[in-house]
């Protein structure tokens, strides 16, 4: 570290204004700034002192976010080996063989997201000549978290792409964009190339064509019962598997267990909001207990807690909808904001077969009435404190 | 708009000056219809999924937008104020209807496949719009040029769109297979995003964002 930093202030002149690679001075800048503290602080106007800036707060984002790549990454080469009925028994059999084939699915995806989205950020800000941002370094990992295995990499690269001039740079970059980045990305794949991103053949990584493998969410959706076999699969799913994350699935969604960690450890750091991920947990079982109680179909009538075992709901509900930027930002708000995600999303899914996952949509949905949800919220409180005022003179 | 236009009656002028060009190329760039004055979107969504029956949709609109033009700026001094946007409603649809059989009879196939459209325009704005900004007052000639020069406007953005929907969306322009097959066994995949209408709205905003970035003057001064 003291020799990146002594060649880092030796570099520095040369990058700043009139030296040699001045047009690169927003690359270099954010490199620095990625290894060490600024020396610069902020000067003018008020600012709220905090130990923790904008990089720090992503990266712990990311940390989060390992326990459920690790299980995705294991899961998905899991999942091939089921398929082809080898390693069978416990799921630890020929644990190795299973990582090093999802790292080889998933490493590829990881990277093309960070470079075409990192590649992009780069192009804009030099081109703007404002610092280099670190929203993105979250966003990038999102993205092939939300995929599922087989994904083709131009793909994610065009997704990417679109996700990040689209939701962010025309909206002015980093902590201006309405929409969440990562799930731009993933409505666009979903709309664009439907048949990479629904129905029973893409959740498990190079499968044989005869091997169903329909989510346990799509078994819910066709027969109530998320456990039901389909045709040709050779083992049910149980509600063990589901918690676990032994199903097949996007990457990073299907360990609950990795999600709960990684919720955990946002919530202790403070860096998400806990308020927002039992409002979306919350408004999800409310909306299932309604469903229930009307009980028309198969699907409304599954016990309303297997919700939140399958598919990406929780994942939505601890990475998505919390995203400090795109989410409400009063006390109240987020309250509202949560459960309106959470029942939109289960309304989703018990309602329209076409979508079988909800919560993609309703973090969109959300995103979008977030600043109106905000706008009530203090337009009320000032309504309050108003009336308040206007009785204390009154009684003078 | 209308001063720009104020002729002096003595004056001998050639029938088409350097006023009479603008009325048809202002709508094409600085002013167009549906990227500056963001009008007629709803139809530009809803009909650009090809390139034929979007060709068809704007002849027909330029035909309505400048029929009605003339009509109503040779009516203009005879239609009280009051009702004047019922008279020009019964007008378009006059229009709108002859265009439609005339579809019909000539044209079935792609008559039917835009659908109730067609009825729409009727209710595009872009027409209102021009009835009531210029043909109220303006004499029929140069009308007649403002309606042609809008619904070229109109035609060249919805056409661009519907060029980029079909080559994206089901590799083919006019009908015609563009994309090679090579292509597609290499793993392209035609965009699905394009077919629905909310891929227009996404290239739409690209061809303003493009304008716009051409054309500097055309950004509110800060």
């Amino acid at each position: 570290m003291e020799f990146l930093k002594k060649k880092i202030l030796e570099l520095r002149p040369d990058f700043e204004k009139g030296g040699k690679y001045a047009k690169f001075h927003t690359l270099f800048d954010g490199f620095a700034t990625f290894l060490f503290t600024p020396d610069r602080v902020s000067s003018g106007g008020t600012h709220i002192k905090a130990g923790i800036d904008l990089k720090r707060t992503m990266f712990f984002v990311i940390l989060a976010m390992v326990p459920s790549l690790l299980f995705g990454i294991f899961n998905v080469g899991h999942q091939h080996f089921l398929a082809l009925g080898e390693f069978s028994g416990s799921p630890l059999n020929g644990l190795w063989d299973k990582v090093l084939y999802g790292a080889f699915k998933v490493f590829p995806i990881v990277v093309v997201s960070y470079t075409v989205g990192l590649g992009i950020e780069f192009f804009v800000a030099s081109k703007k000549g404002h610092a280099i941002n670190e929203g993105f370094l979250v966003s990038g990992m999102l993205i092939p978290l939300i995929l599922p295995p087989d994904i083709p990499l131009w793909m994610v690269g065009l997704s990417t792409a679109f996700a990040v001039v689209f939701a962010k740079e025309v909206f002015g970059g980093t902590g201006m964009n309405v929409l969440n980045v990562a799930l731009t990305a993933r409505v666009f794949l979903f709309f664009a190339y439907p048949t990479f991103m629904s129905g029973d053949q893409v959740w498990i990584s190079e499968k044989p064509d005869v091997y169903s493998g329909a989510t346990a969410l799509a078994n819910a959706a066709a027969t109530g019962s998320p456990f039901q076999i389909s045709a040709n699969q050779t083992w049910n799913y149980s509600l063990q598997d589901m918690v676990v994350g032994l199903i097949p699935g996007s990457i990073g969604e299907t360990s609950k267990i990795a999600i709960l960690l990684g919720a955990a450890f946002l919530i202790l750091t403070g860096i998400g909001s806990g308020v927002i991920m039992l409002g979306v947990v919350l408004g999800a079982l409310l909306m299932a207990l309604i469903f229930n109680g009307i009980g028309l179909t198969p699907f409304m009538n599954m016990p309303f807690y297997l919700h939140m075992a399958m598919g990406g709901l929780l994942f939505g509900a601890v990475f998505m909808a919390t995203d400090p930027v795109t989410a409400a930002h009063t006390g109240t708000g987020k309250w509202i904001y949560g459960f309106l995600v959470g029942m939109m999303a289960v309304m989703i899914r018990v309602f329209n077969p076409a979508y079988p996952e909800g919560i993609m949509l309703a973090v969109l949905f959300g995103n979008v009435m977030a600043p109106l949800i905000d706008y009530f919220v203090v337009q009320a409180n000032i309504a309050r404190r108003n009336k308040r005022l206007v009785t204390r003179t009154s009684l003078v | 708009m209308s001063d720009v236009l104020v002729q002096s009656p003595a004056e001998k002028k050639p029938l088409i000056g350097k006023k009479e060009r603008k009325l048809i190329t202002d709508p094409l760039s600085d002013n167009n219809p549906v990227t500056i004055q963001v009008l007629g979107i709803c139809s530009a969504l809803a009909v650009t999924t090809q390139m034929k029956p979007t060709m068809v949709m704007a002849l027909s609109v330029t035909a309505v937008i400048a029929l009605s033009n003339l009509v109503i700026s040779l009516m203009r001094n005879a239609i009280p104020s009051r009702i004047r946007i019922i008279v020009q409603l019964t007008v378009v649809s006059v229009l709108v209807i002859l265009v439609d059989q005339i579809l019909k009879a000539y044209m079935y196939d792609i008559s039917k496949q835009l659908s109730v459209f067609v009825g729409l325009i009727i209710t595009n704005c872009i027409v209102m719009g021009r009835l009531e900004a210029y043909a109220m007052g303006n004499k029929p000639f140069p009308s007649l040029l403002d309606g042609l020069g809008n619904g070229f406007g109109y035609g060249a953005v919805i056409l661009t769109v519907a060029f980029v929907r079909e080559l994206l969306g089901s590799g083919k322009v006019f009908g015609f297979k563009v994309v090679p097959d090579v292509l597609y066994q290499a793993g392209y995949v035609n965009n699905g995003l394009m077919m629905i209408p909310a891929g227009a709205l996404f290239v739409v905003a690209c061809y303003i964002w493009v304008q716009r970035s051409l054309a500097k003057h055309l950004e509110e001064k800060e």
